[in-house]
């Protein structure tokens, strides 16, 4: 793809088909993470009738989900203390459904827009907002799998089991940058 | 972001609202190796409405502090602040002052 860019309150990029396959199947991928996360959410009487939903109140295992749904207090590694642990746990029942909410809509508004063969796409601001959201999920997602830290190399050798994705992941790190670019000139 | 991942103290920064200086919560945002610099800073103006170059100094103080006290208010408040950093992607906690 070019570069995003501006042109009568919208926002334009292409994909080429095999960008845009890649591009919706780790949007799709991660958007099965979330949602299997979802269901894990208890279920029960109240909440359907009030509709108010209730998440689980302990962090995914999966590094991934666990870096997309972070704890909402920096907890001790081997002494967390059990006031902090216990409203931590309050606080994810209370507004991970809020946030997987969030994380959902963004997902679809990509696939929705994103044609499968590629191709043109024309996003209004907010269709672009919900954009580089999706995208720095997926990077989220993907960075954590590949255990990139600050002195990730370009190019990892060829025999490196990672290799071809970490061309994936700069891939995306520049439609990310791009689109903000575009957002912010 | 790329830079140090050391986190270090950081000295209090308040949003541009400098009342909330007295507040019991605070807000933190930690540095990561994947969020960009530039989205970061976008995310702090998105949500807070903060100016570029407010935001572009919180999103420095995470970069090389390894964090930054990006609002502070009650604890409900601070709460909903959390929560959309972390839709937004972002490693964000919140503590007592």
């Amino acid at each position: 793809m070019k570069s995003w860019r501006r042109k009568g309150g919208r926002v334009l990029g292409g994909f080429e088909q095999q960008e845009a396959a890649v591009l919706r199947g780790l949007v799709s991928q991660v958007d099965d993470m979330l949602r299997a996360r979802a269901e894990e959410a208890p279920q029960d009487e109240l909440a359907e009738l009030t509709g108010i939903k209730t998440g689980p109140s302990e962090g995914p295992d999966d590094p991934v989900l666990g870096r997309l749904l972070p704890d909402f207090h920096k907890l001790d590694p081997d002494q967390p203390s059990q006031d902090e642990v216990d409203s931590a746990a309050a606080l994810r029942s209370l507004h991970e459904p809020q946030v997987l909410d969030a994380k959902l809509g963004v997902a679809a508004e990509l696939l929705k827009t994103l044609p499968p063969e590629g191709g043109n796409v024309k996003l209004t601001y907010e269709q672009a907002d919900a954009w580089v959201s999706a995208l720095n999920d997926v990077r989220l997602a993907l960075g954590t799998a590949l255990d990139v830290d600050d002195d990730m190399p370009e190019e990892l050798p060829e025999d490196d089991p990672r290799s071809s994705h970490l061309g994936i992941y700069h891939w995306l790190t520049w439609v990310q940058e791009s689109l903000v670019q575009a957002l912010t000139e | 972001m790329e830079g140090m991942t050391t986190p270090v103290e950081a000295e209090q920064t308040l949003g541009e609202d400098t009342s909330a200086g007295d507040q019991p919560w605070q807000t933190i945002v930690w540095n990561d190796p994947v969020n960009l610099m530039s989205y970061v800073t976008y995310v702090f103006q998105k949500l807070f409405g903060y100016s570029r170059d407010h935001a572009t100094k919180l999103m420095l103080d995470v970069h090389h502090k390894g964090r930054a006290i990006v609002t502070s208010g009650s604890k409900e408040k601070v709460e909903g602040d959390v929560a959309k950093l972390h839709a937004a992607g972002l490693w964000a906690t919140m503590e007592q002052t």
